[in-house]
């Protein structure tokens, strides 16, 4: 009986708490528009800007043999739309000095034996005893954006049939590919899932470390401290406000993914929610513990910048998982961004359900445990 | 007698300042018991050692007969705390502030209205109820943070210099509504820089630089310094001050306005005629009633708002 009584008193406190941090967070208009502005801005933005297919590369041509011929294989090259050739100029060092001055990525230099060299490839040509094939042009690219050179190197084999005038022979692929999820190879259906594991991210772990840590600040701590509510009460009370705030963004993530950039939603929503549920609980548990660390605001948003940014870039958002040498991927493993945006790929690609993915949601809920009891073991309720 | 608050040798450092150095405390229940004391005087970290808030680095410390910080949760329920600084939640109404404390004191939603309503009554701010907290003046917060102070009728209530932000008329205003609170039974410490605030309690300890320098009742504070007061006045007193300060009798000498205010140790039996012959100055040397602020500089050899840290 007195257990029970005790247990209504708890939640009726955890209530007042939660009723309190709602209306504070109605009035906050600016915490309130970031709720909803956060990702509708940063969904629109990086929709349509992160794009990994790279096309129209600046370039120069460097054509020194000046040829009906050289100019279709300028030309086929164009059609790729890999390159786009920006300037015509008239040396290798000429370009060079282009490509340094940051003015085009890559130049092609057809030679002036250009003519010749392309006769090698005509089937008529007889090629003389141990010779080999050279190459009718040369590519210099800046290579130090890894992403631009490898798409120009994709330009490396090109049929060049067409250019003598023959009929291009009909290659016949090794492997037949099968591409699913994203057969369209669109990056944005890969952003967008992504997206909402790094929003989450930033806005729960900052709203809860900087709700807590403003509550010290401002001195309404001192006074709660002196009544009887508790520690964990106290901390359930204010995170459940944003767990709805969390959901809200989830929403409007996933929607206007779905209606602007047709990124199908595959899974279930009950997965969808237990995944989401599971990774706002992580992250509002890391805001719970670093305002446990914080005595300032602005040192609970340098905290939460320090934890955001490998959140983006090792959990597999910008560059894939397994490119990652094991060290790193250990560093990511400890994230709780990692394991949600497998999960969350999981369920809006490839329409994975629960029961596939229960080692990332296992992990997920086992660090929202521990990590409520760490926060609430270092949330002394003195101020000593 | 029965005490409310009963410490032993309470101290406090933090590294190495001592911010309170061995104090030993009987608050007896009922009373209005002040500490008096200047800014940085160990004023605020007492009254935190007694409500639970820091630990005490030695002695020991029971509130309401409880031995803290082991029993602090159940104290918590019987004990109110108004803060220095106003801690309640700006951008919430008065009405919603109260609300709140309400319910973490665990009221039902009953109880919880007709308690606020009775507050509102009783602290004037019925006509506030739907302001934000942040917008009011100093006076209207300091008796919304009283009001939620006491929402949930505690024995015991600590006041940290809850005047500082208000202006005179609201402070007799609010010592009235301190009264009132001590007439039903409820103990209250109160911290000040005061003087005439000071006066009001039943009981003072003063305090400097963590320690206790003198405690009793404001009359017995009086009767029990030690020196009589002479008030003299003329022209050129800042040099009769000079002067006064090389006697060995005289405890103090400070102008005010047109009067030097003197304080003579009290085995001289007529303080006037000593003055006179000592100073050779046929002026009226008048015998006047000592107050606190004398009381104060004899025990700590400065006055109370000398310093400010």
């Amino acid at each position: 009986m007195i257990v029970l009584t005790d247990l209504l008193l708890s939640l009726t406190r955890i209530r007042a708490v939660a009723h309190k941090e709602f209306k504070e967070l109605g009035r906050d208009r600016l915490t309130f528009a970031l709720v909803v502005m956060v990702p509708l801005v940063q969904l629109l933005l990086f929709g349509y800007a992160i794009n990994t297919d790279v096309r129209h590369v600046p370039s120069a041509l460097v054509d020194l043999s000046n040829t009906s011929y050289s100019r279709a294989t300028a030309q086929a090259v164009e059609a790729t739309q890999v390159a786009q050739f920006v300037m015509q100029l008239h040396s290798v060092e000429e370009a060079e000095a282009a490509i340094t001055r940051g003015d085009i990525k890559a130049a092609l230099i057809l030679p002036t034996d250009f003519v010749q060299r392309l006769d090698t490839y005509s089937p008529l040509y007889k090629m003389p005893e141990r010779a080999v094939p050279r190459a009718v042009g040369q590519w210099l690219v800046d290579a130090s954006d890894t992403m631009v050179a490898s798409a120009i190197r994709g330009l490396r084999v090109m049929p060049l049939e067409e250019v003598v005038g023959l009929m291009p022979a009909q290659q016949q692929p090794s492997f037949e590919m099968a591409l699913y999820f994203n057969p369209e190879q669109r990056t944005v259906v890969n952003i967008v899932p992504g997206l909402l594991a790094v929003i989450l991210t930033m806005t729960m772990i900052l709203f809860t470390a900087v709700a807590i840590v403003r509550e010290r600040e401002q001195g309404n701590m001192e006074f709660l401290i002196t009544t009887p509510v508790r520690s964990l009460e106290l901390m359930i009370g204010k995170i459940l406000p944003y767990i709805l705030a969390g959901l809200v963004q989830m929403a409007i993530i996933l929607s206007l993914g779905y209606w602007i950039f047709a990124v199908p939603i595959n899974g279930g929503i009950g997965s969808l929610l237990v995944a989401a549920l599971l990774f706002i609980f992580a992250s509002l548990t890391l805001g719970l513990l670093i305002s446990t660390v914080a005595q300032t605001q602005m040192q609970a948003m340098q905290l939460t910048i320090f934890i955001l940014l490998p959140s983006i870039l090792l959990s597999g958002f910008m560059f894939p998982y397994e490119a990652m040498p094991r060290g790193a991927q250990w560093l990511a493993e400890c994230l709780p961004a990692t394991h949600f945006m497998r999960a969350v790929r999981g369920v809006v690609l490839r329409a994975a359900e629960v029961r596939d993915l229960v080692a990332d949601l296992l992990w997920l809920a086992g660090f929202s445990v521990v990590g409520v009891m760490v926060a609430s073991w270092r949330f002394h309720k003195r101020l000593d | 007698m029965e005490f409310a608050i009963e410490t032993d040798g309470m101290t406090r450092r933090f590294g190495n300042l001592v911010a309170v150095n061995d104090l030993t405390l009987r608050v007896p229940t009922g009373q209005i018991f002040g500490f008096l004391g200047p800014n940085g005087c160990g004023k605020s970290t007492a009254i935190r050692m007694l409500t639970g808030l820091l630990t005490p680095s030695a002695g020991t410390v029971r509130v309401l007969g409880k031995s803290l910080p082991q029993k602090a949760e159940e104290v918590r329920r019987r004990v109110g705390y108004m803060t220095q600084k106003f801690s309640l939640y700006a951008n919430l109404t008065v009405e919603e502030n109260l609300a709140f404390v309400a319910n973490i004191y665990g009221m039902r939603k009953r109880e919880a209205q007709q308690r606020c309503r009775e507050l509102l009554e009783i602290y004037d701010l019925v006509e506030r109820r739907l302001q934000r907290a942040g917008t009011m003046s100093g006076g209207q917060k300091q008796r919304l943070a009283l009001a939620t102070a006491v929402i949930h009728r505690p024995d015991l209530l600590f006041l940290d210099e809850p005047t500082s932000a208000v202006d005179p008329e609201n402070r007799r205003e609010f010592w009235e509504r301190l009264f009132d609170l001590s007439d039903r039974g409820t103990t209250i410490l109160v911290s000040t820089h005061y003087m005439d605030e000071a006066e009001r309690c039943h009981s003072l300890a003063i305090l400097q630089e963590g320690r206790m320098r003198a405690q009793g009742s404001p009359q017995q504070l009086m009767k029990d310094m030690g020196a009589n007061v002479v008030e003299v006045d003329g022209d050129d007193l800042r040099a009769l001050k000079q002067r006064l300060l090389q006697m060995p009798e005289v405890l103090s000498a400070a102008q005010l306005g047109t009067r030097l205010r003197v304080l003579v140790r009290d085995r001289v039996t007529d303080p006037g005629a000593y003055l006179r012959t000592q100073t050779g100055l046929e002026r009226t040397w008048e015998l006047v009633r000592p107050s606190l602020e004398d009381v104060f500089v004899i025990c700590t050899g400065g006055s109370p708002n000398d310093r400010t840290d």
